[in-house]
Order: C-alpha cells, then sequence, then structure tokens
C-alpha cells in the first residue's frame, strides 16, 4: 500500500465486508481457519527458511515457538468455535418472570492488529485466529524489522484468506501512525511499553479498546534444589533464556534471583547446559537465534561495554558483529542501579542476582514494575504461596518456562506495565467479541407499582420485590398486610 | 466561591501523589487483600446504606428534585442488592478456577488466580449520584483494591455526603473521596492508577483514556448514546406506553444513560402509540406534570440552557406534538414528544438525556434496524414487539450494550448480566460478578513438576525432535510413542 488514499481505500473495503455480514456466519470463520491451516501447512519449510534467515531460528525452534503454537490455536479454534459463538442462557429470579437472559458474543467489526518482529509469524497469525473466530474484518500490520516475513505475509494472506476481509499492510512507523488515524473497533498491539502508550493514545480520539501485549522484566526465582531437579531446572531456565529467539521474548527470562551459597553451583550447571545446547565455540554456536538488527546488536554490546558490568561477567560476554550473534552470557550481582537491571534486557545475557535468602525475591520483585511472567523454582509449598498471592505478574509458572504460552486454557496477557488485555484459547474469541446482553419480557404480569404516582404502598412492595420476598409481595397486593 | 478557591488550591499534584502514596502502602502491606477486610467494607457499606437511607434521599431530593420513590428504587436498593450478592458470592469469586492442561506440558497443573489490580480511581456521574459511586466501589473493594473516588460536583449535596459517610463507615487508610470538579478531576488524572472506572460522557472519556495511556493504565467506559426503542404494531399499547414512560421520564427524567432516546415506529403506528404515552403520562403525573412531586428536575441551569436550544431549534418548531413547557426557575420541563424532527436538527444528533422524547416514522418497521445501524452504537437498543422473527433479526443485527425486549432499563437490575458499552457507549462492564472482574487480574499459573522433562523443547536440534515435537502440540499420543520409538 503506498499511499494514503489506497491506506483509506482499504480500511473502508474491510468496513464495508464487516457490514455486508459476511463475516458473521460460521461457515466463513471456519473456511478462514482452515485456510491459515493450510497457509502454515503448505508453506512450513518456506516459513522455516525465512525465520532462519531472518533470525537464525532453527526449524525445531520455528516449529515450537511459531508454527507450531499457530496449528495448535486453529485446531482449537475449529475444535471450539460453535460452543464459543453459542449464546449463554441464564438464569433470572421470579421477579421478572416471565423473562429470559441471554450473553451473546458479537463481533466488534474492524480490527487492527500491529505484529512483532521476535515471532514475526505467530504474533500476527495468533492473533489474527481470534479475530476470525470472532467474526472481525482484519488489517494486520507484522513489524517492520523482520521485512522479509512481513512480505511474505503480505503476499501469501490473500492467496490464502478472504481479501475482502483480511488485508496486510507493511511498513514501518510512519505507515503504523497512519493506520492509528483510522477508527478501529479493537487495536490488537504487541511489542514494547513505549509504543504501546501510543497506541492507547491514539486509540482514545476514538474511544477504541486495546490489548496491550508488552513485556518487562521477567524474574526467575531459583531456590536450592537438590541436584537432579536443579538439573532439569537449569535446562529449563536456558531454554528460557536463550532458547526462544536468543532471550528476545516477551516472556523470555530477564534475571534470575538466587540465594548467595547456592550460586555457583547453578552457575556451573548453567553452564554445562549452555555447552550441551549451543556449544561454547563461539565462532560456531549451534541452535541459537541471532539478534535481529544492528540496532539492537548496538544496544546489547553497549549494555556489556559497561565497565561496572563488564566486570562481572561470569561467563560469555563475545560477539559476532558480522553476523549479529551474541554468546550466552551469565553476569553475577551487576550493581541493581545498572541499566541492565532497569531496562528489559530482550537479548542473551542473563544477570543472577544473590540475596541472603530466597524470601527476599519477593520484595525484590515488588520493588520493580510488575512482569508479563514470573518463574520460580522451588519445592517449597509455602514459599510457592505467598509467591502467588504477595506478588503480581501476568502469569506464574513453577518449576519450567515458557510452557504456560501453550497452555490454552490460560489466559495470556500482562498486568501493569507488562499491559492488560489476554488472548489464546477462548481469551482471543472473547478478546475480539462484544458480549451482549440480552434480555426478554413479555407484556404479560405488569407490576402496576413500577410506576408513578408514587404512594407508600408502591415503595414497600417494591421493597419485597427487591428482597426477593414473594410472600409479602402477595399479602401487599391482596391487602393482606399494610403498607 | 471564596472557599472554592480555597478547596481548590488545596488539592494539587502533591496532594494527589501523597493520596496515591498513601494508599499504594496501604496495598502493598496487603491488608486490602484479605477476605476479611473485604467484608468488613461491603459490611460498613450496607450498614451505612441502611443506617443514612433517609440523609440519601435528601441529597438526592437537593441534587434533582428525585422523588422518594425513585431514590429507594433506583439507587438505595440497587445497591444494597449489588451489596448483599457481593456478600454471598465474594467467597466463591476469589476462589482460583482450576483449568485443564495438555498432554504437552504434562505432568502439570494450571489455574487462574483473581489478584487485586492495585490503586483504583472512580470517577462517577451527577444522574444516580449515589448509584453510581457506590455501585463501582463495590466492586473495587469486592476485588481487594484500595479506591479514590471523584464524585461528581454538578450533584454537590450528595458529593460532601458521599465524602462524610464514606470517611465515616469506611477504612479511611484504603477508601477516599475527593471532591471537585475539572480541575481536581485532571489532577487525579495526571497520577498512575491501576484502573480507572468512569461513568460519564464520550468527551470527557477520551481525555480520561488519553491520560491513562501515559501510564498504561487500563479503563472501564461507562458511556450513554441514543438509545433507540423500536416499536411494532402488534404491541399491547397501554404496557407499552407504561414501560416507555417507566423508562423515560420516571428514571430521573430522562438523565440516565440507558434512557429511551428516541422511538421508532411506523407512520401509521405512531398517533395511536402517541396517544397512548398521553393517556398514560396524565394518570402518571396529572395535568400539570410541572408541578407533580413524582418527577426530577433538570440537574441545573446549565443543563436546562442546553434542553431548551434543543427546543427552540428552528428545525424543529411544530414538530412537538405533547409538552413542551418549562420552568426556567424550578429547572423544570414538562415529558415532551417530537414527532419527526428533521434529519440534520440538534435533536436527532445529540444525546437528549432529558424529557425529551424524539418519534421517528419510518415506512416499515423492518427499517428501524438500518436505521439504528447508521449512526453509533448505542449502549441499549428496545424493541416492543410480539413477532419472532423481528425479535431475532433486531437481537442478531443490532451491536448495543444491551438489549431489551419488551421493556425498558430493566437490565441492569439483572446482576447476572454485565452492564457496559460498546463503541461508543463505551468499554468494559460491571454488576455483579462483572464487577468483581473489572476489577481484578487474572492470573495465570502454570505449575510444573521435575519429572517428565522431555528432550525435544531443548537443544541440539534434531529431526526427530521436531517430529516429536508436531506429535506432542497435537496431543496425539500414538504419535507420540512413533516419534519417541524413531517409527516415523
Amino acid at each position: 500500500m503506498d499511499d494514503d488514499q489506497g491506506m483509506r481505500r482499504s480500511v473502508e473495503e474491510l468496513r464495508q465486508t464487516f457490514k455486508s455480514g459476511k463475516t458473521r456466519g460460521v461457515d466463513w470463520r471456519k473456511a478462514q481457519l482452515r485456510a491459515i491451516l493450510r497457509l502454515i501447512e503448505e508453506n512450513e519449510d518456506n516459513l522455516f527458511q525465512l525465520l532462519q534467515s531472518e533470525l537464525g531460528k532453527h526449524p525445531v525452534e520455528s516449529y515450537r515457538d511459531e508454527i507450531g503454537i499457530v496449528k495448535k490455536s486453529v485446531d482449537q479454534a475449529l475444535s471450539c468455535i460453535d460452543q464459543w459463538m453459542s449464546p449463554k442462557k441464564g438464569w433470572l429470579p421470579l421477579l421478572f418472570f416471565p423473562a429470559s437472559r441471554t450473553m451473546l458474543p458479537e463481533p466488534l467489526g474492524v480490527v487492527l492488529i500491529l505484529g512483532s518482529w521476535n515471532f514475526p509469524i505467530s504474533l500476527i497469525l495468533d492473533p489474527l485466529i481470534g479475530a476470525i473466530s470472532a467474526g472481525n474484518t482484519v488489517m494486520l500490520k507484522p513489524s517492520e524489522l523482520a521485512p522479509n516475513c512481513a512480505s511474505f505475509l503480505a503476499k501469501i494472506i490473500p492467496v490464502y484468506l478472504d481479501p475482502k476481509a483480511i488485508k496486510v499492510t507493511e511498513g514501518g512507523k510512519e505507515v503504523s501512525k497512519q493506520l492509528l488515524e483510522f477508527k478501529w473497533d479493537k487495536i490488537f498491539f504487541t511489542g514494547s511499553t513505549k509504543v504501546g502508550k501510543l497506541v492507547m493514545a491514539a486509540a482514545a480520539k476514538h474511544l477504541t479498546p486495546v490489548t496491550l501485549e508488552l513485556g518487562g522484566k521477567c524474574p526467575a526465582i531459583f531456590d536450592s534444589l537438590p541436584n537432579s531437579d536443579m538439573k532439569v531446572a537449569a535446562k529449563r531456565v536456558a531454554s528460557g533464556k536463550w532458547g526462544a529467539c536468543c532471550g528476545q521474548a516477551c516472556i523470555g527470562v530477564d534475571y534470575m534471583l538466587v540465594e548467595q551459597n547456592f550460586a555457583t553451583t547453578l552457575i556451573e550447571e548453567l553452564k554445562k547446559t549452555i555447552k550441551m545446547f549451543y556449544g561454547d565455540d563461539m565462532r560456531n554456536l549451534k541452535n541459537i537465534s541471532r539478534i535481529v538488527n544492528k540496532v539492537h546488536f548496538d544496544r546489547l554490546r553497549n549494555l556489556l561495554e559497561d565497565p561496572t558490568i563488564a566486570n562481572c561477567i561470569v561467563y560469555g560476554g563475545s560477539f559476532d558483529e558480522k553476523n549479529l550473534i551474541i554468546e550466552p552470557t551469565i553476569l553475577l550481582d551487576p550493581p541493581l542501579d545498572s541499566e541492565i537491571m532497569n531496562d528489559e534486557i530482550f537479548g542473551p545475557l542473563l544477570p543472577i542476582i544473590t540475596l541472603d535468602n530466597i524470601k527476599e525475591s519477593i520484595e525484590f520483585i515488588n520493588s520493580k514494575p510488575k512482569p508479563l511472567a514470573l518463574y520460580a523454582f522451588t519445592k517449597n509449598q509455602i514459599f510457592k504461596k505467598q509467591i502467588l498471592s504477595e506478588t503480581s505478574s501476568g502469569s506464574v509458572t513453577f518449576n519450567d518456562t515458557m510452557v504456560q504460552f501453550a497452555c490454552d486454557d490460560l489466559p495470556f496477557g500482562g498486568v501493569g506495565e507488562s499491559g492488560f488485555g489476554r488472548y489464546h484459547g477462548k481469551y482471543s474469541f472473547d478478546t475480539f467479541s462484544h458480549e451482549k446482553a440480552v434480555l426478554e419480557r413479555s407484556f404479560y404480569l405488569e407490576l402496576e407499582p413500577r410506576h408513578p404516582p408514587w404512594n407508600v404502598f408502591k415503595l414497600e412492595f417494591l421493597r419485597s420485590a427487591y428482597d426477593y420476598n414473594y410472600l409479602r409481595m402477595l399479602l401487599l397486593l391482596l391487602g393482606l398486610k399494610k403498607p | 466561591m471564596a472557599s472554592e478557591q480555597v478547596k481548590n488550591s488545596a488539592f494539587d499534584t502533591e496532594a494527589a501523589s501523597c493520596l496515591v502514596k498513601e494508599l499504594r502502602h496501604t496495598v502493598l502491606a496487603g491488608k486490602t487483600k484479605s477476605y476479611e477486610w473485604r467484608v468488613s467494607q461491603l459490611k460498613g457499606l450496607l450498614k451505612m446504606v441502611e443506617e443514612r437511607d433517609k440523609q440519601i434521599c435528601d441529597a438526592l431530593f437537593s441534587d434533582l428534585s428525585k422523588p422518594e420513590m425513585e431514590a429507594f428504587i433506583h439507587e438505595i436498593v440497587l445497591v444494597k442488592n449489588s451489596l448483599k450478592v457481593s456478600l454471598k458470592k465474594l467467597k466463591e469469586w476469589m476462589k482460583p478456577e482450576k483449568v485443564k492442561t495438555k498432554l504437552g506440558t504434562f505432568p502439570s497443573s494450571a489455574e487462574i488466580v483473581p489478584e487485586p489490580l492495585g490503586v483504583v480511581l472512580v470517577i462517577s456521574a451527577w444522574n444516580y449520584p449515589f448509584l453510581l459511586s457506590v455501585d463501582p466501589i463495590i466492586g473495587a473493594i469486592a476485588a481487594g483494591n484500595a479506591v479514590v473516588l471523584k464524585p461528581s460536583e454538578v450533584a454537590p449535596a450528595m458529593s460532601s455526603l458521599l465524602k462524610k459517610l464514606l470517611e465515616e463507615y469506611l477504612d479511611n487508610s484504603a477508601v477516599k473521596i475527593v471532591e471537585g470538579g475539572v480541575s481536581e478531576t485532571s489532577t487525579l488524572l495526571e497520577q498512575k492508577w491501576d484502573k480507572i472506572f468512569y461513568t460519564g460522557n464520550g468527551r470527557v472519556a477520551r481525555v480520561v483514556m488519553a491520560a491513562a495511556a501515559k501510564n498504561l493504565t487500563p479503563v472501564v467506559l461507562e458511556l450513554g448514546g441514543k438509545s433507540p426503542v423500536v416499536v411494532d404494531s402488534d404491541v399491547d399499547l397501554t404496557v407499552t406506553a407504561r414501560r416507555i414512560i417507566g423508562g423515560k421520564w420516571a428514571c430521573n427524567n430522562g438523565q440516565a444513560c440507558v434512557a429511551p432516546d428516541y422511538i421508532l415506529t411506523t407512520k401509521q403506528f405512531a398517533p395511536l402509540l402517541i396517544d397512548s404515552i398521553k393517556r398514560e403520562l396524565l394518570k402518571f403525573y396529572g395535568s400539570d406534570p410541572l408541578n407533580s412531586p413524582d418527577m426530577s428536575r433538570v440537574v441545573n441551569s446549565n443543563h436546562f440552557s442546553r434542553l431548551s436550544k434543543l427546543l427552540d431549534d428552528d428545525k424543529i418548531s411544530g414538530k412537538i406534538v405533547h409538552g413542551g413547557q418549562t420552568d426556567k426557575s424550578e429547572l423544570k420541563i414538562a415529558p415532551t414528544i417530537v414527532l419527526d424532527a428533521e434529519e440534520d436538527s440538534l435533536i436527532m444528533n445529540e444525546e437528549i438525556f432529558g424529557p425529551v422524547l424524539l418519534i421517528v416514522t419510518i415506512d416499515r418497521i423492518e427499517d428501524g434496524i438500518d436505521f439504528i445501524n447508521s449512526r453509533s452504537k448505542p449502549l441499549a437498543a428496545y424493541i416492543f414487539t410480539n413477532k419472532k422473527q423481528l425479535k431475532e433479526d433486531f437481537v442478531s443485527n443490532i451491536s448495543a450494550g444491551a438489549i431489551v425486549i419488551n421493556d425498558i432499563s430493566l437490565h441492569l437490575m439483572v446482576d447476572t448480566l454485565p452492564f457496559g458499552g460498546v463503541g461508543e457507549s463505551g468499554m468494559g462492564a460491571y454488576h455483579g460478578k462483572f464487577s468483581f472482574d473489572a476489577f481484578t487480574h487474572k492470573k495465570a499459573v502454570l505449575r510444573r513438576s521435575f519429572l517428565g522433562d522431555a528432550p525435544a523443547r531443548y537443544p541440539p536440534y534434531t529431526a526427530g525432535k521436531l517430529r516429536l515435537l508436531k506429535a506432542l502440540l497435537d496431543g496425539s499420543i500414538l504419535g507420540i510413542i512413533r516419534a519417541l520409538f524413531g517409527w516415523s
């Protein structure tokens, strides 16, 4: 889309399509969902290649974090959509008799989905599944920082999906700004806190509801564990730090909290795990994604080159500027007021903060903005309970990392600085739906005391009515009881 | 005026930030989180409503000349019900919800834990100044938050009464009231809140949401709009007329966000409907409605002149088929019906929010749906009909906060229905459990054990791992076994 006029026409067409009612039918929704499934199945190799070239993602990683996630979401949507769409009928007090109450989900209209570069396929297609399931028309704006994936989506989506109802706009900041000028019925944004604020401010002009999927510094609490558990836990931390797009993930582990006397054991185990997973030859690291671009590469390098930080490196720390690769790096106790301990890292650097007692981690976490995910490795049930009730985060995962993302029955979304609104499974459907309240009455049984002129009798009658005191209502009506 | 200025200068950014700091301290100390605290506050409110109902009615009379009956059934009793439901259900609402997990994360268990958002701001409106202040507070407290209430300065008697009562009956370290107008509201909006719950109009709502964006604060916006009523010709005329009057003039004289704004009916049927509304109006309010004690007044002279301007518009001269009398000194306007105002008149395009009812005639009753759809989404859409097909078409084709068939406004008394708008009529919903949810973060919790660690998740990656992963995500046991044994 090259000009403003073209964009306007596209949005207008999406609105016309929505008005035509075409996207409301369950058949249309299912057909589009099946088309997404076909799209990823028929283009799997293509997608593997794209993700490999754009972010250095290994196909297994790509399947686990992007293609597989999308496939699973479509499968679930297809098997549940009839149930999601069905009106929910409910009980009403006798007072309203004869009457019925229903909650009917309806599509919001024309929605805008702004994707992110770190999971350039799934962060576009996964919300799209929700938007389609709910019966909306959709404008997609993939991130310009993963340009090959963006143009692939722009090319392939019109081939598989209804081009009058689902459109893709490519472009950067300027294009996003233009898009945000339009009136949308919902904006779904995945990205940074800074841009999230701009998106919401733009949405305010049109009273458009937003879902903001942001990030934050996700902590991993690491309690002292028996050796065999510790080995499993270290693998899971490594996987949650370096395994998903090389730390460039909103739910990736940002930093770890561990007891002083356990730190060495943990670091040794992490080193072993890194070697096993990725190898220790900087020139030949395997199975790890690269940094998305030079800007982010420099940002991460600057973090590390700060002398107070460089002193804390206990593992890794090498760069390959040409290939935009940064080695898995572990830092022990960087200063708490340093940039690396205050900004979201979004890269393969792992600070480990030592505490005298692991219980102090609760206070530590509470002193920072609410994270999208909180991880805790512990077998202590009391501590688990404390973590749950005394900290706040989008999600809490005990003894693992990242897997909550794949659990459809759990809502995925942040709180506070990590965003608001949620999706996945039924929550995706809800995010793009309005739950309309429907109350139906008949003309019979008009309760006279509802209407003026007011008098003491009517007041007493209504008091009883609200208390659902039917006997008293009856007695009042029959004149057997004085108001 | 002088005292007003003193008050204004007293509440500056520093005072606001102190206030929020104190509340944040209370929240961090964990006080508001316990079931016991929440119940004690809800009980405090219940006690307040029961002991002070007379004062509440008096304040409503002073601000709006609201008849005692209306004050009771629309404000006091609704608040009481809301409290009773919350007290009865709170334990259940606070329980974590278990959810099932898939084979891919086996062995694991998952649950959704409701947790308070933190410190929330409630900005309420003047038309139901008691209900719209206390009902959201009930939700905020039930969910375990600390609250600041900013009641509307347009209903000053209720504003100062609320300040007095809430301070007397509730925990002052967790619930605060800031009185004032635009300047106090702006000062409050500069602060970081964990939720803002606003009831009012679309213009201010945009300001509220833009301010919220700076701190990434989620908002609930309870707005209004022109709520339509479609009246078919096969209805029970008397009941229909009574219910329309009940929802229009007997609800704060049309100054309600869910009040009928305009009626859509056929040309042939309009005269019959008008006659029957006139007849029932006479029964309800007598021949001199300006002096009826059973009707609220217009809230203040600003709104009175706004409404007068709507009626003085040249484009509707000669279209007033009933009423039109006004009494400026008493701020009263008689129930007024305007028939077929011109499309570009002010009254056809602005939310009326007063005792004027528009009647718009259409050729076929089915055209009503297109008419409504050509405008902003209303908070409520009403239809009176006995035709099944028309009901179905209305429900499935009209987008509105709520739809009520054969009655008016009654949905807001049903605590098992979400109350809230869509599009221009707002976002978010409350009442009953929905109020609790509006002020709650649903935290996803996944518990894993150290057993059953699937190596396919980890590098070094191989083709076999890809196959296993596919099978795991599929949840196909056979596939998993085949992949594990290398058979596929």
